[in-house]
């Protein structure tokens, strides 16, 4: 202890100081614990690097490549070459551009799936977990419907019944989020059920705190671990669904580019001009293998039962 | 155990009504089918008007509902808009879908089954890290590349190698020649594997950890101490107390294999379930509301009585939950 002694407030107010520094380094080993279990995973910390990798190159690469992706090129079924890398289609597409900025649009849609469904899945599970009742059984039977419908095939009919305008990738993100966050609230309910039954809770409670301050300063922090993780990879989850839609041909239409539309038309010359379906489909596997081995690795990095 | 049956049923039919209300509201109330029709030069305003009335598309929204359900309670879903009967081609395309389906998950099931006991006991060996490694892959490639690829890089080449078509890429049958066994088989290999692959990568690693957590328990020492074989161990105490989680997983993903196969029938070209719906969805008249409608009815039924039996099947499984 640092403090004055015999100054009255000094030794009360050093004690709390302490208390608060015990508690910030308590918070920053948990991080850092955390952090290095991430790093101890090789396959996570690869999953990671990769995915930044190919962030950055779809980020930067159309500003330097000579071709966009809608340019038609005087190149027909190019081999892939020094001209163009991933080779041309037989309209004279260059599928390096086109491969891109279908990662563009596949990653634009995930994030935006997995962000949106974060958001209303944690919000309806909490609620649902913390009131219970009617709320709670209402999201119980949403759920349970949901499960017995493909989710596929409720994202077929949402992207159909919005016609040309589900062409859009900011429409096809709502119509994935309109289904991906009953799973997601389920667990978060499942979660929030589970952390209730600790005596902080009741302790907050009898202190006086209110039902938002509990859900939002009490459960939600403890919950974020399996919340983070199954966003993640819901990530995956949503460009799989997204890319099966494209292939059946609803979804994302041309002039726009996305992997699963390359992939479908890529699909007839996989033996004579393989990288027309080679490299979008190597790259969807890519994303998809990072994204899960990210999520595993925080799966591990979150778990309460990790032994530092 | 019969209440807790007769509770599921209850719960399974209470499901299928919501799933009827749902359905109604997304397709029926979405928009008008014939708008694309309407705007069609070659479309008559009397052939629509037509199309509108067999359709019951005038029909206050109350009454088009109560006609449809009351018109399922009958067994019957409704005409197409272009006057079939969606009965007959929602069940040719079942029949067709089944020969998929059911064995895919069979083998979707035994397949993941033997990776996950294996690595469970094989724990953190060479072996071990291998299954992982595969089921991880598996998880990550979408069915229809894994689909494509099997039929470029192994149909192709094996056919070419025999001089022959040894394996089939498209359809369910051979047209115009008689059923055999051999014809369906050689037509049913690759998409089966293609589904069944689909679903092992996660399902083999819940039967791991599954099969993991039971060999570690108590009961598992004793009948060890006993002195029982390591073989009885394994399977009688072991695996059988390890396949009720999985049992619960693969019927709860029902409905995601059924997806699976939208997507691999249309690279099989296979005319089943998933080509009816697709048909339903990108056809000229969009959506084919009775087909749609009649096509997420039968698939809600079906992965409700498939849950409902997994729930049977827990009896057998799990004495404990026999009372």
């Amino acid at each position: 202890m640092s403090g004055v002694q015999g100054s009255g407030v000094g030794p009360a107010v050093d004690e709390h100081a302490e208390k608060i520094d015990a508690y910030a380094s308590a918070r920053n080993s948990q991080i850092a614990g955390a952090l290095r279990a991430f790093a101890r995973r090789r396959s996570a910390l690869v999953g990671l690097a990769v995915l930044l990798l190919i962030i950055a190159f779809t980020v930067i690469t159309p500003f330097l490549w000579k071709y966009s992706y809608s340019d038609i090129t005087v190149d027909f079924s190019a081999a892939p070459g020094w001209r163009h890398p991933f080779g041309t289609d037989s309209i004279g597409h260059d599928l390096f551009a086109q491969t891109l900025r279908g990662i563009a649009t596949s990653l634009k849609v995930a994030t935006l799936v997995a962000l949106l469904s974060t958001v209303v899945g944690t919000v309806v599970g909490a609620v649902a977990g913390y009131f219970g009742r009617a709320w709670d059984a209402v999201l119980m039977r949403v759920a349970d419907l949901i499960m017995t419908i493909p989710v596929l095939a409720i994202t077929l009919v949402l992207a159909n019944v919005l016609g040309a305008k589900g062409s859009s990738w900011f429409l096809l993100s709502l119509v994935l989020s309109a289904v991906l966050w009953i799973p997601l609230s389920r667990l978060v309910r499942g979660t929030l059920l589970s952390l209730m039954k600790n005596d902080y809770i009741d302790a907050a409670r009898m202190l006086g705190a209110s039902d938002r301050r509990i859900i939002i300063r009490h459960l939600l922090p403890n919950a974020a671990g399996p919340i983070i993780v199954d966003a993640t990879l819901m990530v995956g989850r949503a460009i799989i669904v997204a890319a099966s839609m494209e292939y059946l041909g609803l979804g994302i239409q041309a002039p726009e580019v996305s992997l699963g539309l390359l992939i479908q038309r890529g699909q007839g010359a996989a033996t004579t001009q393989p990288w027309l379906f080679g490299f979008p489909a190597l790259f969807l596997v890519l994303i998809i293998l990072s994204v899960n081995f990210v999520g595993d690795g925080l799966r591990d990095a979150l778990d309460p039962r990790r032994t530092v | 155990m019969l209440t807790f049956i007769l509770k599921r049923i209850v719960n399974g039919i209470a499901v299928v009504i919501a799933a009827s209300v749902l359905v109604f509201a997304l397709v029926s109330l979405a928009g008008d089918p014939l708008a694309s029709m309407l705007s069609s030069p070659g479309a008559s305003p009397q052939t629509v008007a037509q199309y509108r009335q067999t359709l019951h598309l005038d029909d206050p929204i109350m009454v088009r509902y109560l006609s449809w359900v009351g018109g399922i309670l009958h067994g019957d879903l409704g005409k197409s808009y272009s006057g079939q009967s969606v009965n007959s081609m929602i069940f040719s395309g079942l029949g067709t879908t089944l020969k998929m389906v059911i064995p895919a998950a069979v083998f979707g099931l035994v397949g993941a089954v033997f990776l996950g006991v294996v690595g469970a006991l094989k724990r953190n060996t060479a072996v071990d890290h291998l299954i992982s490694a595969l089921s991880y892959a598996l998880y990550a490639i979408p069915v229809f590349v894994l689909a494509i690829l099997l039929k470029g890089y192994i149909a192709v080449p094996l056919n070419n190698a025999f001089g022959a078509t040894v394996l089939y890429t498209i359809g369910d049958s051979t047209p115009g020649v008689p059923p055999s066994l051999s014809d369906q088989v050689r037509h049913a290999i690759l998409p089966v594997f293609a589904l069944a692959v689909y679903s092992m990568g996660p399902w083999s690693r819940y039967q791991r950890a599954a099969m993991i957590e039971v060999m570690s328990s108590e009961y598992i020492k004793v009948a060890r101490a006993k002195g029982l074989g390591r073989a009885r161990v394994v399977i009688v105490h072991g695996l059988r107390n390890a396949l009720i989680p999985i049992v619960t997983i693969a019927g709860a993903d029902f409905a995601v294999i059924v997806g699976g196969a939208v997507v691999t029938e249309t690279v099989f070209g296979w005319q089943g379930m998933g080509r009816v719906l697709v048909d339903a969805l990108t056809g000229p008249v969009s959506p084919d509301v009775y087909v749609v409608q009649g096509w997420i009815m039968v698939v809600a039924i079906f992965v409700v009585a498939v849950n409902i039996l997994v729930d049977l099947m827990y009896g057998v499984l799990d004495p404990r939950v026999r009372r």
